[in-house]
């Protein structure tokens, strides 16, 4: 996984709540048995016509967010599905931090899992980048995850909260079965103690 | 003294590896349901690095998102379809996995075929790549959907790393009348809380009107919990719940039995525990729900009428609105109970048990499926399908028109030939209303096995007790 440390770029703005794992990414693009490739389809059905072509007024569509490195959302984003799918098409779009004013458990837990950063501030802040995020090519974000810092293209500057062990795993890039292998010991102990007080498991 | 605990807390302790100084916790999971869906990545990730499934006994593989309903005989046709399956099958091979081949009496919808098989039993950590995995807390166990790395995770150390989520309780007081049922009853939780009503949270249903539910019923509840936001969903175990497993197939038997009963006797909420967040409810006076809209929480009674936006105050939440009744192609003010439809589809891991198409067959019994409308039966797993035949009721869907299908996913996430057409607007049992999720342009109403059964020999969106002998 790639560490997440400081990220700059173009944030596209999506005012929407409720976006769902369906929506981010639909059901026809999980037939895949690989990670990646999946950018390309990314919000499929809001970015694309059924005769597949653009839909010109989708924020991802317009020159100025066609490469843009942030999303800025509504509430709940990531709600349904547990599919990993949708940060992997997120990531593989090159969007690596959302900053939204809530997450969906599943999604949330996922980002973390592919070195995307969720940053999660109070909706008042949120409406204020989403602003920021409308001014197009000029919408330059920055987004520190050592100063847990976010700041927009007029100079606002929020601080953000965030899990101390998640920042510690996201920052260094650190692979979680790695980790918890080393506690190995740990879970043998847990095994043995496990198979005399529950025998039925 | 101890701290009175709730079930989730007694649950959570008992499972707990390790804590670390910042609330981090490493916590042992005992069952893990694979599909073919969410998992060839993360075997894929452990043959990349040299690992091996740490507890091939605590997990058990099904194909169930991604294969036909129709013609099994033919295979798997659609091509990306079959290469999902066979990928599932050589990695379960590969790695000693437990699996449930298509052919199998006993394949399902994976969160049918855990509680249906004894594989998900109280008082034990239960995860699956599925968000809808919160149904085997019906149970009395802890269970909640991952994403494919922690599947990885899982397979690899039969552990994972949480934060501790925050207890809550919803009571619901009364009984559920005629007609009305556990859908009714989750389908008003969600509109009363909203889709992220419950985030952060395992929610425990309480009261007297979950009491009386059935397994099944309360395996409707539950399953819907992550629709409410809620990280799981529990019911503490009873003489209902024991009586559901004694003898299944996995279900511990002779003196290991009495073992596992006698802790899981001590399991319930102790007296006086404390829940971060309190809810209630009365069955009393509830009548059958549908949703309207877009998402979960867009439910009203179906005696109700078609929201009007410029009711909405919240400037956002009025937007979503318009965008959610055009997308439903619905007009304000239409009573619920006139919206006509061209699909029924019954089934799915919120509604695809053997109680449920007991429901729908009363309703059927007798009836036909009204003109110019496509209705289809898809039990949740083989199991369900035999006993619905010994019963006759596939006798009772097919003489009034409904198809009668083999077990899956199917309609609910139309990743399989079952699916809407763009227009086609849907009665469903299914857990989600979301733009698409049907098929492209698809319009579905969620609502009860009855209730959609009503919708099919009606035409429209009716309330059940309409049909009901009083």
């Amino acid at each position: 996984m790639d560490k997440f440390t400081t990220l700059t770029g173009v944030a596209a703005p999506l005012r929407m709540i409720n976006v769902d794992t369906d929506r981010i990414i639909p059901k026809q693009f999980l037939k895949t048995i690989k990670r990646t490739g999946l950018g390309e389809f990314l919000f499929n059905d809001l970015r694309y016509n059924p005769d597949g072509s653009e839909v010109a007024g989708f924020v991802l569509n317009q020159s100025a967010y066609r490469n843009a490195k942030i999303l800025v959302a509504g509430d709940n984003f990531g709600c349904g599905s547990s599919r990993e799918h949708a940060p992997w098409a997120i990531l593989d779009f090159g969007i690596s931090c959302i900053i939204a004013p809530s997450f969906a458990d599943i999604f949330y837990n996922n980002c973390f899992k592919n070195g995307i950063l969720p940053v999660s501030l109070p909706e008042e802040q949120v409406s204020t980048l989403l602003e920021g995020a409308e001014s197009g090519a000029n919408a330059i974000f920055t987004v520190d995850l050592d100063n847990q810092l976010v700041t927009g293209p007029n100079g606002e500057l929020f601080e953000f909260e965030i899990d101390p062990f998640r920042k510690h795993c996201l920052f260094n890039g650190l692979d979680d079965i790695g980790l918890t292998l080393e506690k190995i010991a740990k879970i043998e102990t847990f095994e043995q103690k496990r198979s005399v007080q529950y025998p039925w498991l | 003294m101890n701290l009175p605990r709730t079930l989730f807390d007694k649950i959570w302790d008992g499972h707990l590896v390790h804590e670390q100084d910042d609330g981090t916790c490493l916590i042992y999971i005992d069952r893990h349901l694979v599909h073919e869906v969410t998992s060839p990545q993360a075997f894929e990730g452990l043959r990349v690095a040299g690992r091996g499934v740490r507890c091939p006994e605590g997990t058990l593989a099904v194909a169930d998102h991604n294969i036909p309903t129709i013609n099994r005989a033919a295979g798997i046709t659609e091509e990306t379809s079959r290469i999902q399956v066979e990928t599932l099958e050589r990695n379960v091979s590969e790695f000693g996995v437990p699996y449930l081949p298509l052919n199998d009496s006993r394949q399902g919808i994976v969160h049918i075929i855990g509680p249906e098989l004894g594989f998900t039993l109280p008082g034990a950590t239960i995860v699956c790549g599925d968000s809808h995995t919160s149904t085997h807390g019906a149970c009395g166990a802890l269970a909640f959907g991952i994403g494919t790395s922690e599947v990885e995770h899982v397979l690899a150390t039969q552990t994972l790393i949480q934060k501790r989520p925050q207890n809550m309780r919803i009571t619901v007081d009364g009984r559920c009348g005629t007609g009305v049922t556990a859908k009714d009853v989750i389908l008003s939780i969600i509109a009363q809380i909203g889709t992220a009503g419950a985030t952060g949270h395992v929610i425990e249903y309480a009261g007297p009107a979950i009491k009386e539910l059935s397994m099944e019923g309360r395996m409707t509840v539950c399953n819907m919990s992550v629709e409410a936001g809620a990280r799981a969903g529990l019911i503490a175990p009873d003489e209902v719940t024991f009586e559901y497993l004694l003898g299944r197939e996995m279900s511990p038997k002779g003196g290991a039995w009495e073992l596992a009963i006698a802790d899981w006797r001590a399991l319930p909420s102790d007296e006086n525990a404390v829940y971060d967040r309190e809810i209630s409810l009365d069955a009393d006076d509830l009548v059958p729900h549908v949703t309207w809209g877009t998402s979960p929480q867009d439910t009203l009674p179906v005696t109700s009428r078609v929201p009007n936006p410029e009711s909405e105050v919240d400037a956002g939440r009025r937007t979503s609105l318009e965008r959610s009744l055009s997308y439903m192609d619905l007009v304000p003010g239409t009573p619920l109970a006139e919206v006509p439809i061209d699909r029924v589809f019954i089934g799915s891991c919120t509604n695809g048990r053997i109680e449920d198409l007991r429901e729908a067959a009363a309703v059927a019994a007798g009836r036909q499926v009204a003109q110019g409308v496509g209705a289809m039966i898809v039990p949740g797993s083989g199991l369900v399908k035999e006993e619905a035949e010994e019963e006759g009721l596939d006798k009772i869907f097919v003489d009034a028109g409904f198809e009668w299908r083999e077990p899956g996913c199917s309609m609910c996430l139309a990743m399989n030939a079952d699916r809407l057409e763009p227009g086609e607007r849907c009665a469903s049992t299914s857990n989600r209303n979301f733009e698409g999720r049907q098929g492209r342009g698809g319009r579905t109403h969620l609502m009860s096995p009855a209730m959609a059964a009503a919708a099919a020999v009606t035409g429209h969106i009716t309330d059940v007790r309409d049909l009901i002998d009083k």
